[in-house]
């Protein structure tokens, strides 16, 4: 089964990527888990994001299109990353969620990923 | 007569002591005759909801286990009558139910009789712990899942699986036949061992801190070791989980992880340790060795070697040898590994570690910070140690521990 695992993470944890005296261990830490998924062969696809600062959103307000400078929701933990990966079943893909880095102080989401559709509709 | 907010939190205390202690008795009891495991937690759970309300003001009964027994049975007899399903089973009640001045006193601690049943080679072998802890213990599905590594409603609906089938596939609650008792007992053993430390299969090298419940799994196991005093590996097992308990202080310094040759030896619970020594003794007397004996033998040594001095390289490589033949897990190969090289040097334990299964190794972070502990002694640090220690910061989950061998692979250089 597919499984997206989204990593959340604090504006601290985003403080980090460029920081001078953090941003070494922060990507250490995300390069060796990579390296991990992909060693592992279970990887369908994955990237990393930009900061929620780097987000713009567009909406419908009143039948208006506006577009707004952030992400969806101001929540203290932002998506920054996801990863899709091929596993047996959820106890597989929590395994790997429970390893990412941005578990110190984020929280990491398992979703199943929709199955494709049957075009018969069966 | 008023009674003042003092005593109603005195009688809430006296529920909750009455619930550690009383839960996993009454329950053991009741199922005996009742088999149906949800349904007398049902009752337990309404029983003690009953005893926080009405206590404060009537005031502690003489007898707390006796009043709950009473009030929870009482419970049961009205869900059954108001079951027309149920009707065997208040027959069944009726039938085996003992008279009431008989239980008055004490009540017959049949928990041990509780985690075989809870161990019972027919459920799933995962279940186990989970559901010693919830009907030993009265823990939560919620307590439980995490450590466990599900969701809470994950957990909630394997419980309720197992005890459905329990009651369905009629498992008695009683002691397995003398001829099954060893591979029974190493059921109840192996769930409680899980139990403390959730996923390793080698506990006593790692850091178990975010997994397992080990106070829970402790008290578990202290109950195994009062049930059965004359089982030398209930001993083995209690005295190994008090010996990493003991460090647990010592594991961490501003949040930081220490290695265990690094830790303080101040911070260790010298009395903790002083139990387990106790208990390793005990076990040792009925000459029945065993994997937990040797696991906890091993934690001894260590512990001896930090605290004397003592050139323990020797006998810990035999206790590791010993315990390949009792449980060659990967866990206790890469330990043995480990101490091979402490002896004979760093090649003769690569040597090892090059011996091991690649799949088996392949996701297990402890060999890769053994590979690269190796790598490193052998002064062939550069690109293999630190591929090793990548794989492990890749495959850690706790953060101090990710963080501890980041900071050895930027000292690596390179």
């Amino acid at each position: 089964m597919q499984y997206m695992m989204m990593f959340y993470e604090t504006e601290a944890e985003f403080a980090k990527r460029n920081s001078a005296s953090e941003s070494p261990a922060y990507w250490g830490a995300w390069t060796a888990y990579i390296g991990e998924l992909n060693r592992a062969g279970i990887v369908v696809k994955g990237d990393g994001l930009l900061p929620p600062s780097a987000a713009t959103t567009v909406r419908l307000a009143n039948g208006e299109r506006l577009v707004q400078d952030g992400p969806v929701t101001a929540s203290k933990e932002q998506l920054g990353g996801y990863f899709v990966i091929e596993v047996p079943d959820l106890d597989a893909a929590l395994t790997w969620a429970a390893r990412s880095p941005n578990l110190a102080t984020g929280s990491t989401e398992v979703r199943p990923v929709l199955p494709p559709m049957n075009p018969t509709g069966q | 007569m008023s009674l003042g907010p003092g005593s109603e939190a005195a009688a809430r205390r006296a529920a909750e002591h009455a619930a550690r202690q009383s839960y996993g008795r009454l329950l053991a009891y009741l199922v005996r005759s009742w088999r149906d495991v949800a349904a007398v937690e049902d009752a337990i759970g309404e029983a003690f909801a009953r005893a926080i309300e009405t206590w404060p003001l009537a005031g502690v009964p003489a007898n707390p286990d006796a009043w709950l027994l009473v009030a929870a049975r009482r419970r049961l007899m009205d869900a059954a009558r108001s079951s027309r399903v149920r009707s065997e089973g208040l027959r069944s009640l009726l039938v085996t139910t003992p008279e009431q001045g008989e239980e008055a006193d004490m009540l017959p601690d049949k928990r041990l009789e509780l985690m075989f049943t809870c161990a019972h080679p027919a459920l799933d072998p995962s279940i186990h712990a989970p559901l010693m802890l919830q009907t030993v213990l009265g823990l939560s599905a919620e307590r439980i899942a995490s450590s466990f590594l599900v969701s809470p409603d994950t957990m909630g609906r394997r419980l309720s699986r197992a005890k459905l089938r329990i009651r369905d596939i009629g498992l008695s609650f009683s002691a397995p036949e003398p001829e099954h008792l060893p591979q029974r007992m190493s059921g109840v053993t192996d769930a409680i061992y899980a139990a403390y430390g959730q996923g390793w299969d080698s506990i006593a090298s790692d850091d178990v801190s975010i997994r397992g419940l080990s106070e829970e799994a402790i008290w578990l196991a202290t109950v195994l070791v009062h049930a059965v005093p004359q089982d030398a590996e209930a001993q083995g097992l209690l005295a190994l989980m008090l010996y990493c308990q003991s460090r647990a202080a010592a594991r961490r310094e501003d949040g930081r992880f220490v290695p265990f040759a690094e830790q303080d030896i101040a911070r260790w619970d010298a009395a903790m340790i002083a139990s387990a020594e106790h208990l390793l003794a005990r076990s040792g007397q009925k000459r029945d060795p065993g994997r937990f004996q040797l696991e906890a033998a091993i934690q001894s040594a260590m512990i001896q070697s930090r605290v004397t001095g003592r050139d323990m390289r020797q006998p810990l490589l035999a206790l590791h040898r010993g315990l390949l033949q009792f449980a060659p897990t990967i866990g206790n190969l890469v330990g043995h590994a480990l101490a091979l090289a402490n002896l004979e040097g760093a090649g003769a334990g690569l040597d090892a570690l090059d011996t091991l299964d690649a799949s088996k190794v392949a996701g297990y972070q402890p060999y890769w910070v053994a590979r690269a502990h190796l790598l490193e002694a052998l002064g062939t640090a550069g690109k293999p140690a630190r591929e090793a220690l990548e794989k492990a910061i890749g495959l850690s989950e706790e953060p101090a521990l990710r963080a501890h061998l980041q900071r050895r692979l930027a000292s690596l250089g390179g």
